[in-house]
Formats: structure tokens, C-alpha cells, sequence
């Protein structure tokens, strides 16, 4: 007799929640250390919906046809010398930053879903992260091979993972992963799952896919469809585990809403790359940042954070600076990347008259006012033969670890520095909201490796900066950094393109 | 709590402890509302350097790249360290003066207002 089918109800208990057993002889705290000690209540796993019904049989089959497809886009861009189609080198920037920027991430997430995907005690809620875990391996192996092909024609891409662990700017996300990754599991599906995933994504995977779209980058979009899926399941995920921890104790609830406060503030610090990305980087915009952040944040956020106050939970803390500085944040930081174009692994340039209008009139209240003279100056050292590279290296803040380069709201012409001593010593931050992250955890801050810090003890080679640059983070010098005016990667998109 | 851990009494190795500096301590300076550079600059400066060097060879290697640079009057500028009003001593140490590792040393130039006197 044939083995009778299953059906979808009950291969679905079969290889989800029978997975589990009971502990008989051994201490069941014992096989999960890590539930306890960030103060959260779990009274019963059951209660766990999970987000996604998938099993992991139907997982990998749904998976490989989809990737069929993508590496079939994938090899057919490349065999069309895809990369011609972008509109303009200047694009291909933004590829590199999401490479040494976001893709390591990625990896990150892999790592941080499997080791929580382990330790929480419920089956539910570890099926699901096991599953988020392998998403995140699979998008930074197709985002590899995404973006592979311009590194056949452009510079900057070579190193991007050993960048991703040194270089100055890349400490910033790198660091983002880590304390989250070094947290425990509740916290990390706030931080990532929950504030990132859920709140946050769209203001990344948005900007980065429609901006491939409407500047000619096949790959990147192809990336981008076939990871929407599985974005999709991860987003769910993120809600179910807030409303599981808010449902589970009222306890949770002060916990939870410090961890949204926290991830919401190092989650928009992390996100200024992607302003400046999309107000700067894309020689075709798709809409302003500010745009951006009013319609992924102030409506969708605001709607989200609505439904969650039943729970007790409120918008997150400083989310009022946040909506003064989205009129900032991109202007200030692509004047630092500018102004150390010669240590970034990527192109900086002033921006064409056409893109300093539409600058001016996406922020009517703030470019002209604050922004504009900056240019003005650039430009006119520019003509001069003195394109301006800034001296020396800048002041880190200790939580966020960019440098501080965030403004006043009240006072935009100056930063905004605080500080605080803890045993002794000083440590400095670029807003209230990094300030207070470390003062509820210094021991844990204490230990950020600060790029500028470890390059004055000796720990980056040197002592010089191109030293540096070389040798500890394997730039190729003249090559991957400097303006794109100049640059190997303009002059051969001139000889493909037949532009003298 | 100074840290949520797995074990009690965790304790993190702290990174930029004095001593790790080779003799030196860190120091940033910053101008204030002088946007040109995009934050205040972190220098290793000898605890024993006199305020006068620091001014001399340290603020144009930080500065020196903007137009007012040469205009500054050093006599009048108004100083804060760590927040707080300073009245800088020029011939006595940076460690006798209470600029500490990773002080901050701001300066407002109120007469000079930054390229097109916007703060750049």
C-alpha cells in the first residue's frame, strides 16, 4: 500500500512543533542559558503563532526555484554586459556601499538567527528563526553574485568583506550587528527582527531596489524581487515576536519599549548612509530621503505604533528630533564623504547644478539656508586645482561610531556633541539618543573599537594614512577612492561609451 | 545595571584606556559653527604640550584649510573644555590645565561667521 499523503495540517506539526521534546533528566534552563537573563517573562510558548506556515521540505523547494531563476537573470545580465545600461557610473557607487556595507550584514543576520534559532526555548518561534536564518545566508550569497559582475569593470568591490571588518565608515554598520549579535536572543529579535526588519527595512530595501530600478541596474532589482518573499515572512516574524513578548507578561513591557527606543535611534543613525545614498548617489532620484522617511516612517511607522499602545507601548523615544533632523542627515553626510573622498573605498563628487536645484526644492526650509554654501565653497576650491580634502581624522561618537557630524536642531550650524564620564573616563556621542544607549550599558560600549581610536594605537598599521589605507584596508589607492572626476572608473565608462 | 549578561559582574575591556596611547592622550578640538569640517578632529598630543604648541602647530594642521583660518585672533576666541568656559594658559601643559585623555576643546570666533557668513 502507498504511504498515504500527508496533509498540509498535519505535515506542518509533523515538522515544526514535533520537532520538540521534553526534558526528562536533563535541566531544561540548562538547554536554554540564554531565556532568562534579559528580565523577559515567557508563561507559555504555545501561545507563539507561527508567522509563516512553512516547513522546511517546502522551504528549500520554493527557494531553489526561485534562485533558477534569479542566477538565470543574473547570467543573461552579464553576458549582455549589463553594467553598460547603468545611466552613469556615479551609480555604481551606491552598489559598492551596499556591498561593504549591507551585504556583510546580512551575514550578520545569518549568524545572529541561528544562534537565537537555538536558544529560544519554544519550537515555534526556533522553526522560525532557523528559517529567517537561512534567507539571510542565501541574500548575501545572491547579493554576491548580484553584484560580482561589476567588479569586473568598476573598483572599490575586491575587499569588501575584509573592508567590511576595518574600515572607518563600515565600523558603523559593522558595530550595529555586533551589539546586537551580543545581546540576548529577546533583544535581538527587538533590534533586528522587530525595529529593523518590521520598522526599518523599507527605508533601506526601498531606496536601494527602486533606486537600481530607475537608474538601469538589472541586477540589483532582480536581487530585490526575488528577495521580497522572504522580506515579507521576516517582517511578520518581527510583529509576531512584539506582540508574543507584550501578550506573554506586562513586565516585558518596559523592556521591550527601552529596546524599540534603542533600535529605533542606532536604526535611523544607521540609515543616514541611505539618505545621502538616495539624495546624492542616484543620478536618477526616486524621491527625496525626506520623502522617504515621511512616508515609510511618519505614516506607516506612526499607524504601527498607534496599534501597539494598547499594549502600552509608545512611539519611540526622540522620534521627534528624527523627523527635524530627515531636513539634515543626508546634506551632512555626504559633505563628510565628500570631504573624505580620499579615505572612502568609493567616488565622491559635487553635485550638477540640476541636482543642487532639486536639493533646493526638496528642502525649501533647510538646502539653500545651510547646504548650498557648502557646495558654493567646493566648487570654488574645485576650479582653483584644490579639490578639498579634509585634514586629519574626525571625532567618533562611542555608541553609533560615525563621526559626529549631526548638527543641533535648535542651531543647525553647530554639531551636536555630548558627553558623559563613567569610572573615570570620557565618552563623547552625537545625540542624546547615543548617549543614553551607553549609559545603560557602558560595560558594554566601553569596549567599541573605534576606528580612529585603534589607528592611534598602532593597531591599523600607518603611521601614515595611505599606509593605512593600503595595507590595513587593502583600498587600491587612486583607484577605489578620490573624486570620481579623474578616476580609472570614469575614464573607462568614457572609452566604452565612446566619450572623449 | 551597567550591563545585562549572561554573568553577573561582566566587566568590558575598556578600548581607549590612556595607556594604550603610547604616551600620548587623545585630544579633539573643534570650531564651533564652522560646518567646512564636517566634526570636531581627534588628535595623540603629549600630556606635557604647552597650550601655546597646540595653537602654533595643532590648530593649523586641523584647521588650517579655511579661509578665515588666518584671521582668527587667538587672544580673543572664547573656549570651553569638556562644556564648560576655559581660559586656556599658554605656556602651561595640556595635563596642568585639566585637559584630560579625550577632552574636548571647542572654540567660538564670534566675528568670523564661516564662508558667505553662513556657518560654513
Amino acid at each position: 500500500m502507498a504511504a498515504k499523503k500527508l496533509n498540509i495540517k498535519d505535515k506542518y506539526r509533523l515538522l515544526t512543533r514535533d520537532l520538540d521534546w521534553d526534558f526528562s533528566y536533563e535541566d531544561r534552563k540548562q538547554a536554554f542559558p540564554y531565556e532568562e537573563f534579559e528580565g523577559i517573562k515567557i508563561t507559555d510558548w504555545n501561545k507563539w503563532e507561527d508567522p509563516f506556515r512553512l516547513t522546511m521540505d517546502s522551504y528549500w523547494k520554493y527557494q531553489a526555484e526561485k534562485e533558477k531563476k534569479l542566477y538565470a537573470i543574473l547570467d543573461a545580465f552579464s553576458q549582455n554586459n549589463g553594467h553598460l545600461n547603468v545611466v552613469d557610473p556615479r551609480y555604481v557607487n551606491a552598489v559598492k556601499i551596499f556591498l561593504t556595507g549591507v551585504s556583510p550584514l546580512e551575514y550578520q543576520a545569518y549568524q545572529g538567527f541561528a544562534h537565537v534559532g537555538r536558544q529560544f526555548g519554544g519550537v515555534g518561534a526556533r522553526v522560525a528563526c532557523q528559517m529567517q536564518s537561512l534567507d539571510e545566508l542565501r541574500h548575501v550569497q545572491t547579493q554576491i553574485h548580484a553584484m560580482s559582475h561589476y567588479n569586473k569593470f568598476f573598483d572599490g568591490f575586491q575587499e569588501f568583506s575584509h573592508m567590511h571588518d576595518r574600515v572607518w565608515y563600515l565600523s558603523v554598520p559593522r558595530s550595529f550587528f555586533c551589539d546586537a549579535r551580543s545581546a540576548g536572543p529577546f533583544e535581538f529579535m527587538i533590534a533586528i527582527g522587530f525595529s529593523f526588519e518590521y520598522v526599518l527595512t523599507n527605508l533601506l530595501f526601498v531606496p536601494f531596489m527602486s533606486g537600481a530600478a530607475y537608474n538601469g541596474d538589472m541586477a540589483t532589482v532582480t536581487f530585490g524581487f526575488s528577495a521580497q518573499s522572504d522580506e515579507a515572512r521576516h517582517m511578520t516574524l518581527g510583529l509576531e515576536v512584539i506582540k508574543f513578548l507584550l501578550e506573554q507578561h506586562e513586565d516585558n513591557v518596559p523592556i521591550v519599549q527601552k529596546w524599540i527606543d534603542k533600535w529605533f535611534w542606532r536604526g535611523t543613525r544607521l540609515l543616514t548612509i541611505v539618505a545621502m545614498m538616495m539624495d546624492y548617489m542616484l543620478p536618477n532620484k526616486v524621491m527625496s530621503w525626506k520623502e522617504a522617511w515621511e512616508v515609510y516612517f511618519e505614516e506607516a511607522g506612526g499607524a504601527l505604533f498607534k496599534d501597539l499602545a494598547r499594549y502600552g507601548i509608545r512611539m519611540p523615544k526622540y522620534a521627534e528630533t528624527i523627523e527635524k533632523e530627515k531636513e539634515h542627515i543626508s546634506h551632512q553626510a555626504w559633505w563628510t564623504f565628500y570631504t573624505h573622498g580620499h579615505a572612502a573605498g568609493f567616488h565622491t563628487w559635487i553635485p550638477s547644478d540640476e541636482e543642487l536645484d532639486w536639493l533646493s526644492a526638496q528642502y525649501p526650509d533647510t538646502f539653500d539656508k545651510y547646504y548650498r554654501p557648502l557646495w558654493d565653497m567646493a566648487k570654488e576650491m574645485e576650479a582653483k586645482g584644490e579639490r578639498f580634502y579634509t585634514s586629519g581624522l574626525p571625532q567618533l561618537c562611542q555608541t553609533c561610531q560615525i563621526p559626529m557630524l549631526f548638527t543641533e536642531m535648535d542651531n543647525p550650524n553647530q554639531n551636536s556633541m555630548r558627553d558623559t564620564v563613567y569610572q573615570g573616563e570620557r565618552y563623547h556621542f552625537c545625540s542624546d539618543g547615543c548617549c543614553d544607549i551607553f549609559n545603560d550599558e557602558p560595560e558594554k560600549f566601553v569596549q567599541a573599537w573605534l576606528p580612529v581610536h585603534q589607528i592611534f594605537q598602532g593597531n591599523c598599521g600607518g603611521p601614515d594614512v595611505g599606509d593605512i589605507l593600503k595595507d590595513y584596508y587593502k583600498m587600491n589607492i587612486g583607484h577605489d577612492n578620490m573624486d570620481i572626476k579623474g578616476s580609472p572608473d570614469e575614464a573607462r565608462w568614457n572609452k566604452w561609451k565612446g566619450i572623449a | 545595571m551597567p550591563v545585562y549578561a549572561l554573568n553577573p559582574g561582566y566587566q568590558g575591556e575598556r578600548m581607549d584606556r590612556v595607556e594604550n596611547f603610547h604616551g600620548n592622550q587623545v585630544v579633539y578640538l573643534g570650531w564651533d559653527e564652522h560646518r567646512m569640517f564636517c566634526a570636531a578632529k581627534a588628535f595623540p598630543l603629549p600630556p606635557s604640550m604647552p597650550f601655546a604648541v597646540l595653537i602654533e602647530n595643532i590648530m593649523p594642521e586641523a584647521f588650517g584649510q579655511h579661509p578665515e583660518f588666518s584671521q582668527i585672533n587667538w587672544d580673543t576666541v572664547e573656549w570651553l573644555l569638556d562644556g564648560e568656559p576655559f581660559k586656556p594658559l599658554a605656556d602651561v601643559s595640556l595635563a596642568d590645565q585639566e585637559v584630560g585623555h579625550k577632552s574636548l576643546i571647542r572654540f567660538k570666533t564670534p566675528e568670523l561667521k564661516g564662508y558667505q557668513g553662513a556657518g560654513v
